[in-house]
């Protein structure tokens, strides 16, 4: 695993070096915006990359609440199959499909994304099991935050010359990213400043109100009024094939490095854990050994 | 003002993002790697 960390650095590197290339050389140029377009090669990865962490970060939270009893983990795990199985049933029913079109969505789009939640929960309890579940869940939402950022600082960036504002107030897109943001700013607060036994599964529980601000985020360009452009992928909007192309490459180079970024986030998490356990043992032999001097003190005396 | 210069402040700004983050883990790495060796030695 130690040979296989810097290898993926290096092939990770040169994905995004190649993403860059394409995005500034050889996808074409946007008729309407121009080359400023090309931020969507940054911005819109980081946001899908953010949105996957932050799943990542829900499942592994209802997966640490519900590991706290064996019947409250089979309970989870059978609403979790019912979830995927009713979805995808609903999705393909001919009202819910007809609604789904004239709202611009693909009903395809929608049942994949349905059937992701059962493969994620059960991967993620197979992988992760114990105390590791928390760990993911730190590791997720603190690397979310960090493309969640790109997202909030590219967005205005490319806001400015094409709507001519930096910020649409009042914009439900807009809004519910940076509240999404501001919860789990507020979630990496909790589990940095409280020193409560608690603390494990109140930020999992917050975790998991917090995710309800995902879907919202993602459906509101689909159910609102939005300044925001539609969607290019499973959506009513569209692209030049060669500009899908150069997206779903940086896709991919930004996917690889987040990957190597929660790698190395997941390790200092347990090297951190490793280094707290040994500092209360050492409090703890360091209290024993002066309760053993007590009594000979009280000898002395 | 140039639509370019957005354009390179947005790419620019991705990467000082991710840089002090990954700045920040390495810091932090060291700084674990510093005290578990002081518990070592204790």
């Amino acid at each position: 695993m130690k040979r296989a960390f810097p290898v993926l650095s290096i092939l990770s590197a040169a994905f995004l070096v190649y993403a860059l290339y394409q995005a500034l050389a050889v996808a074409p140029t946007d008729a309407m915006q121009g080359e400023v377009y090309r931020i969507i090669y940054y911005h819109v990865p980081s946001a899908w990359t953010a949105f996957l962490l932050f799943s990542i970060n829900f499942v592994a939270s209802v997966q640490y609440l519900a590991s706290a009893t064996p019947s409250r983990q089979s309970t989870a795990r059978w609403i979790v199959i019912g979830v995927g199985v009713v979805g995808i049933i609903v999705t393909f029913l001919p009202q819910v499909q007809a609604q789904l079109k004239s709202a611009g969505m693909r009903p395809s789009a929608m049942a994949t994304t349905v059937l992701l939640i059962p493969i994620f929960y059960f991967l993620i309890g197979k992988w992760f099991p114990g105390q590791r579940l928390d760990v993911l869940a730190v590791t997720s939402a603190e690397v979310g935050v960090v493309f969640c950022t790109v997202v909030l600082v590219t967005g205005p960036l490319w806001a400015r010359p094409v709507w001519g504002i930096w910020w649409a107030p009042g914009d439900i897109r807009l809004t519910s990213t940076l509240v999404l943001w501001l919860i789990y700013v507020s979630y990496l607060v909790l589990r940095r400043f409280s020193s409560s036994a608690q603390t494990q599964m109140l930020a999992a529980a917050l975790a998991v109100f917090g995710a309800l601000d995902v879907p919202l985020v993602y459906f509101s360009i689909w159910f609102f009024r939005t300044q925001h452009p539609q969607p290019v992928i499973g959506g009513g909007g569209s692209m030049d094939p060669r500009m899908l192309h150069t997206l779903l490459i940086s896709w991919m180079a930004w996917l690889c490095f987040a990957f190597l970024v929660c790698w190395s986030r997941f390790r200092l998490e347990l090297l951190h854990r490793e280094v707290e356990e040994l500092h209360a043992l050492e409090s703890l032999a360091g209290g024993e050994s002066a309760k053993a001097s007590l009594p000979l003190q009280r000898s002395a005396r | 003002m140039n639509p370019v210069k957005f354009l390179a402040a947005a790419y620019i700004a991705t990467w000082v993002i991710h840089s002090f983050y990954l700045a920040t883990l390495v810091r932090r790495f060291r700084r674990l790697h510093g005290q578990l060796k002081e518990l070592g030695k204790e």
